[in-house]
C-alpha cells in the first residue's frame, strides 16, 4: 500500500460528505463518524492489506468497527474505494437494504456486525489467535470508541490479550473526548489512557487521529510482532471538519433537514457557516 | 483419561478446526491440555471474551467448545453468546458445568435454572441436556459432525438406562413404557432429572399405574412429534425438571399443547425460586425432585385429576 496525503485528504472531503448526506431523513450519529473518518480513509488507502477484490483472502488484514455507530465513516470509506457502489448509501435506512446505523456483513468489507459496544476485541481476539495458528502475517485492527473504555469487558479482553501474547493485534482508540452525550473526563475519566494500557501490558501509541502524516509514521512503525499486543489512542475531534457541530456534546445523533445538510456540506469545504434549526438531542 | 477428554483428544487429533476454551474450568477434562497444544486456550476467568474469542476463531473456520459454569456462561456471557454466536450463527458449542441441581453446595449465584429458558429462546441455539456421561460424550460427537451454535447441560455420571441405540440430536426417547398406548401417565424429563424420574416411574409401575417415560435430551429444537403423541394418549402428562417451571421444557410443553390445541392436563415438578444449598441428595429431597418425592406427587396429581371424559383433539377441531 503506498501512502498519498493528498489522495486520503481528497477522499476523506468525500467520505465526510457522504456522512453528512446519511445525517438526514432518519439521520445518523454523525458526530462520532466525522471524528474516526480520517482513521479509517488511512487504514483503508494506506495501511489494510484489503481490496474490494481480496474480501475472501484468507491472508487479507481484518478492521472490527467495534463502536458500530460511526459506521457512515465505513458506508463513506467503502463506497469510495469500491467496496460497494456509491449510489447504494441513498439506501441508508431502508430495510430492503443493509445499510443502517450500526455495520453488519451483508455489506462488503464489513468482516463482524457490532452494535453493542465491548464486544469487538475479544472477536477479533479470536481471530488474530486463529491467524497466528494459520502461520499468516495478517493484522486485526480492533478500533474503539473512547465512551465504550468504560465496558468492562474491554478491560477483561485486554488481559487476556496480553496473556496470549496476541502481536498482531492492534486496538485504535478513537479518542474524540466524548461519550454519547458528555465529554469523557466530565463522566468517566480515562486519562491518562496510555498508562492504563501499559499497566496491562500493551504496547502504546498516541497520535494526532486527523493528521495523515502523523498517522502514518504512527502505524508504520508498530511493534507488530514483538510479543504484545499494541495500542494506538488516536486523539481525534467529534464532529471534525463541520465547525458548527465540532466538539459538540450535543450533536451526538443527527437528523438534519435537506437544506441544513445543504449548508453544512457547504460549510466543510470551507464556505458560510450554517444555520441549524435541526433540535439539539440531549438524553442526559 | 475419561470418556470426554478421549473424545476431545482424538477430535483435535482428526480434526484441525476443532479449539477447546474454558474459562478456567477443566476439572473434567484436566489431562487433554497436552494433547491439545495450541488449540487448547485457558482464557482465565472471563466468559465474554472467551466467548467473543470463540466467535472470531469460528469466523475463521473452526470448531469452538467453550467451557464455563452453567451459571455464569449462560448469565455474564449471554449477550455475547447472543450477539457473537447466535446472530452470525457460528458453530460455538457451549458446555455448561454444573447445570440446574448440580450446582447443589454453591448457593443461588452458581444455580444455573434459568438456563435452559434463555438458551432456548434465542433463535439458531440448541439446546442438548443429557443425562449422563455416555449421552453426553455421543452427542458432543454429533454436534462435532454437524457443528451449530449449541448449549450443553454438562454431566458426568455414569450411565443410568439401558439404551437401545445411540443418542440423536433430535429425537426424544421413550425410556420406559408400561404399555402401547394410553398410559396414565406421561412423564417428560431430561439431564440429570433421567434416573430420578426413571426410579419414580419404576415404584409408580409397582403400584399399579402405568407410566411412559420420555427423556428430552435435545430442548431445543424440540421433537414435538413424540410431545404430541404423548399428550394426546396419556391421562395426564408430568414434567419434571430441574429448573424453573417457567420457561424450560414445561413451558415449551404447554406452548406445543396450545399450538397443537390439546386440552391436556399438564403438571409441572421443577422449581419456582432458587434452593437451598446443600448435598445433592438432599437438594433433591428438599425441591422434590428424588423418586420418593416424585411418585407420590404423581399418585396425588392422578387422584386428584377429575376424570370425566376430557376432550379429544378430533372433537376440538370438528
Ligand atoms: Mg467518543
Amino acid at each position: 500500500m503506498t501512502y498519498d496525503r493528498g489522495r486520503c485528504e481528497e477522499i476523506s472531503i468525500r467520505v465526510r460528505e457522504h456522512i453528512l448526506a446519511m445525517s438526514t431523513d432518519g439521520g445518523c450519529f454523525t458526530g462520532a463518524s466525522l471524528s474516526c473518518a480520517d482513521l479509517l480513509v488511512y487504514l483503508y488507502t494506506s495501511y489494510l492489506n484489503v481490496r474490494p477484490d481480496t474480501l475472501t483472502d484468507p491472508n487479507r488484514d481484518i478492521l472490527l468497527l467495534s463502536k458500530g455507530h460511526d459506521v457512515p465513516a465505513l458506508y463513506g470509506t467503502f463506497a469510495e474505494l469500491g467496496f460497494i457502489e456509491r449510489e447504494r448509501l441513498a439506501n441508508h435506512l431502508d430495510c430492503n437494504d443493509h445499510i443502517y446505523w450500526h455495520p453488519n456483513r451483508a455489506v462488503p468489507g464489513v468482516e463482524f456486525h457490532s452494535g453493542s459496544l465491548g464486544h469487538l476485541l475479544s472477536v477479533g481476539m479470536g481471530m488474530a489467535l486463529s491467524i497466528r495458528m494459520e502461520q499468516r502475517a495478517s493484522r486485526v485492527i480492533v478500533i474503539l470508541g473512547d465512551g465504550e473504555l468504560n465496558e468492562g469487558s474491554i478491560w477483561e479482553a485486554l488481559q487476556v490479550a496480553h496473556a496470549l501474547h496476541l502481536d498482531n493485534l492492534v486496538a485504535i482508540v478513537d479518542r474524540n473526548w466524548f461519550q454519547a452525550n458528555v465529554r469523557t473526563e466530565e463522566l468517566i475519566p480515562l486519562e491518562p489512557l496510555d498508562e492504563k494500557f501499559r499497566a496491562f501490558g500493551w504496547n502504546t501509541a498516541r497520535v494526532d487521529g486527523h493528521d495523515f502524516d502523523a498517522l502514518h509514521a504512527c502505524m508504520s512503525s508498530l511493534p507488530i510482532g514483538t510479543g504484545r499486543p499494541t495500542v494506538v489512542i488516536a486523539d481525534t475531534m467529534r464532529g471534525k471538519g463541520v465547525p458548527s457541530i465540532q466538539e459538540r456534546a450535543d450533536r451526538w445523533f443527527c437528523n438534519f433537514t435537506h437544506d441544513e445538510v445543504a449548508q453544512l456540506t457547504d460549510e466543510l469545504h470551507g464556505n458560510a457557516v450554517a444555520t441549524l434549526v435541526s433540535p439539539t438531542l440531549i438524553v442526559r | 483419561m475419561n470418556r470426554y477428554e478421549l473424545l476431545l483428544r482424538d477430535r483435535c487429533a482428526i480434526d484441525p478446526r476443532v479449539m477447546v476454551l474454558t474459562a478456567e474450568n477443566r476439572g473434567h477434562m484436566r489431562n487433554v491440555p497436552p494433547y491439545l497444544g495450541d488449540r487448547f486456550v485457558d482464557v482465565g476467568i472471563a466468559e465474554q471474551t472467551m466467548l467473543g474469542m470463540a466467535a472470531g476463531l469460528a469466523s475463521r473456520g473452526r470448531v469452538v467448545i467453550v467451557h464455563a459454569l452453567a451459571a455464569f456462561l449462560t448469565l455474564r456471557a449471554f449477550e455475547f453468546i447472543r450477539d457473537d454466536v447466535a446472530i452470525p450463527n457460528l458453530p460455538v458449542i457451549m458446555v455448561g458445568m454444573v447445570p440446574g441441581v448440580l450446582s447443589d453446595g454453591n448457593g443461588p449465584t452458581h444455580q444455573a435454572i434459568d438456563d435452559v429458558g434463555l438458551m432456548r429462546g434465542l433463535p439458531n441455539v440448541g439446546v442438548f441436556a443429557p443425562a449422563d456421561e455416555e449421552e453426553f460424550v455421543e452427542g458432543m460427537a454429533e454436534l462435532l459432525d454437524n457443528p451449530r451454535p449449541c448449549y450443553v447441560r454438562y454431566v458426568g455420571t455414569p450411565t443410568s438406562y439401558h439404551r437401545e441405540e445411540r443418542t440423536t440430536l433430535h429425537r426424544g426417547v421413550t425410556v420406559c413404557d408400561e404399555r402401547e398406548c394410553c398410559p396414565q401417565v406421561a412423564l417428560l424429563t431430561y439431564g440429570a432429572m433421567l434416573p430420578h424420574a426413571l426410579q419414580a416411574a419404576q415404584k409408580l409401575e409397582q403400584q399399579g399405574v402405568s407410566v411412559r417415560l420420555i427423556h428430552m435430551p435435545m430442548l431445543a429444537p424440540l421433537d414435538e412429534a413424540i410431545i404430541v403423541e404423548a399428550l394426546n394418549d396419556a391421562t395426564m402428562t408430568v414434567v419434571v425438571e430441574d429448573h424453573l417451571i417457567r420457561s424450560g421444557l414445561y413451558s415449551a410443553v404447554c406452548e406445543i399443547a396450545v399450538r397443537h390445541r390439546i386440552a391436556a392436563a399438564i403438571h409441572p415438578i421443577g422449581l419456582t425460586t432458587w434452593f437451598p444449598a446443600g448435598r445433592l441428595p438432599q437438594v433433591l429431597r428438599v425441591t422434590g425432585l428424588d423418586a420418593d418425592s416424585i411418585a407420590p406427587r404423581i399418585r396425588t396429581l392422578l387422584n386428584n385429576e377429575s376424570a370425566p371424559e376430557r376432550p379429544t383433539t378430533d372433537e376440538i377441531s370438528s
